[in-house]
């Protein structure tokens, strides 16, 4: 059912869309039967998610440890929910197991745990740590005979850690160009610093900052709007091309995007849904609930 | 009675990793911009291919060979024990122990031979550290030769071990003949008066301890702990219940160290009096090796005038 890379038509846009459509119905979902879990960052990243689990990545559901498969590492942990649901929605476990999130006995953890749910190509949860097991892997396909694509999603909050630039570092002097970073730049973090009153806070970074500084760390950066599904695969398609150093895709969002009165939002960030909430974050997914 | 001194420690890592990647191809080496120091540079001579330098970034360098165990490698690390533990210590928990990765976390400059470079490079609570981390095993040599034996266990097991090797040269205990018996407690004196348990490069002082005291009348019954995890709590009861006794001599905090996991196994099975030698919760200075060793109530004169002036109640 998933096209490998291949023509780029309005259909497939339209289904890759169809696909983040549902993968954010499965987090608010979620998110309201748990009553517990991050709500603005899965719902930023469902795009840049939906054209990795449905087009970009190389992956076997049925035979979750193939190991030539491309990896995918969530470096953005604390946003489980959007790798469950498009986890599960291709296949990899019945939908139904999303309403065991964070509860006793359940593969999904509040933070993917590879140890867990086969699939989860390495435990995050602590940030600022993928893209350095992600630079692992990459560089440790050298040594062996199959050659996967490593994709690591990051936030842009979590580029505040120091590792990040530790990685960023050693990945451009190994010339891996079998790496690629994805930022879902959503312009907010969990608290922030205060912008001119405490209830606004300020990005995580200025304007333009991201590209200048991964630009200086000889990364190829390439910038995306997060929420075009056509720009977004084209973006990752051209990032995943070997060019001798590896690529960066910077991609625009905004954090609780699909719900109108959860984007841009801070308080959004982590919180529990309330009924009317619910209804209304359905109604506008087009899924409304009896 | 004095030992023979034996090779240096880290001499015996860069050897012993470079022989077992002659025949295992999955082992690569990780440095952290020190292998001139830790002897990595023996094992870049003759795997040049398969030595990685990963700059003065430790937390990334701990990422990246957690990532290269998920493809089947195993990674050994090198660097300094302050950087391999305590300065990625999120890394080493979240990436390597959370995820059993096969990671070996074989770190040079444990404990007080760091070349006089003071207390930010004397880590001397990595072992409380360390037995801490579910799914972490530890291991402290206490010579050149056990070192060889336990990296080459290392390698024979999946899943994460941390090894601490020794700067400089320390008294060799064992022969040639030796054989690293993992998780099991070695009786390397037999004595009836007092039992002493002692781990690392320290045991060998602890034994030739053990000889001053038998000059002045005392039989000590010397027990090494190569494996501090997981700790051999029969042999521990069976070494206390030798004498009724115990003393703990090692070059690490009392704090959580090898006192801490004694006192923690005797105490819940078998309460014995005992007493613990090493540092008791102060920062150390820089200085000679044999001054350091001194100082801090280590050598083998000072650990047997300690054990000789305990005034034991039972």
């Amino acid at each position: 059912m998933t096209a490998r890379a291949g023509t780029l038509d309005r259909a497939e846009v339209a289904r890759l869309e169809e696909m983040a459509r549902r993968i954010r119905v499965e987090i608010i979902r979620t998110v309201n039967h748990a009553q517990v879990g991050h709500v603005g960052g899965p719902l930023s990243a469902a795009d840049l998610v939906a054209a990795l689990y449905f087009r970009v990545l190389r992956i076997r559901p049925e035979e979750p440890h193939w190991p030539a498969r491309d990896r995918f590492i969530l470096s953005k942990g604390h946003s489980s929910l959007v790798q469950y649901a498009a986890m599960a929605l291709r296949g990899y476990f019945p939908v139904d197991e999303l309403r065991t999130f964070d509860s006793r006995g359940s593969r999904l953890q509040g933070h993917p745990d590879m140890k867990l749910l086969p699939g989860i190509d390495m435990s995050t949860g602590s940030l600022g740590m993928g893209l350095s097991a992600g630079l692992g892997m990459a560089l440790g396909s050298r040594f062996t005979s199959v050659e996967p694509r490593v994709y690591v999603l990051l936030g842009d909050g979590e580029c505040q850690e120091g590792q990040v630039w530790e990685a960023a570092m050693a990945g451009a002097r190994y010339g891996v160009d079998n790496l690629v970073a994805i930022v879902d730049h959503n312009r907010l973090q969990q608290y922030g610093w205060p912008d001119e009153t405490p209830e606004v806070r300020l990005p995580p970074q200025e304007p333009g900052e991201l590209v200048a500084k991964w630009s200086a760390f000889g990364w190829r950066v390439i910038e995306t709007d997060g929420h075009d599904m056509a720009d977004v695969v084209e973006a990752l398609e051209r990032a995943s091309e070997p060019t001798g150093r590896p690529s960066v895709a910077i991609a625009h969002t905004l954090k609780g995007h699909g719900v109108s009165f959860m984007e841009g939002d801070y308080r959004w960030h982590s919180r529990p849904i309330q009924p009317d909430d619910f209804a209304a974050a359905m109604r506008e997914l087009g899924e409304p609930e009896a | 009675m004095t030992l023979p001194m034996g090779r240096p420690m880290r001499e015996v890592f860069g050897e012993t990793v470079s022989d077992l990647a002659d025949r295992d191809a999955r082992i690569v080496m990780l440095d952290g911009d020190l292998g001139s120091s830790t002897r990595a540079d023996i094992f870049e001579h003759r795997h040049p291919d398969r030595f990685l330098q990963m700059g003065i970034a430790e937390q990334n360098m701990i990422g990246v060979a957690a990532g290269m165990a998920t493809m089947g490698l195993m990674p050994f690390i090198s660097t300094f024990v302050s950087f391999a533990v305590v300065r990625p210590l999120d890394q080493v928990r979240v990436q390597v122990a959370q995820t059993g990765a096969n990671v070996k976390l074989t770190a040079g400059y444990a404990g007080l031979f760091t070349g006089m470079a003071g207390k930010t490079h004397h880590i001397v609570d990595d072992v409380s550290i360390m037995r801490a981390m579910p799914g972490m095993v530890v291991i402290s040599p206490a010579d050149d030769v056990e070192t060889d034996r336990a990296i080459r266990w290392a390698a024979s097991y999946e899943g994460p071990v941390y090894v601490r090797i020794v700067r400089d040269a320390t008294q060799r205990l064992f022969d040639d003949e030796y054989r690293f018996a993992f998780g099991r407690a070695l009786v390397v004196r037999e004595g009836s008066d007092v039992t002493l348990v002692s781990t690392g490069a320290q045991t060998p002082r602890t034994v030739e301890a053990a000889d001053l005291l038998a000059e002045r009348g005392i039989s000590a019954h010397v027990v090494h702990l190569p494996t501090l995890k997981p700790l051999d709590v029969e042999g521990i009861v069976a070494a206390a219940e030798r004498t009724g006794r115990v003393v703990t001599v090692e070059e690490h905090t009392v704090l959580g160290g090898l006192g801490g996991a004694v006192a923690e196994a005797l105490g819940e099975h078998r309460p014995t009096s005992m007493r613990r030698i090493g540092f008791e919760d102060i920062y150390t200075e820089s200085a000679p090796n044999d001054v350091l060793l001194d100082m801090y109530g280590l050598s083998a004169e000072r650990v047997a005038e300690h054990v000789r002036s305990i005034a034991w109640n039972s």
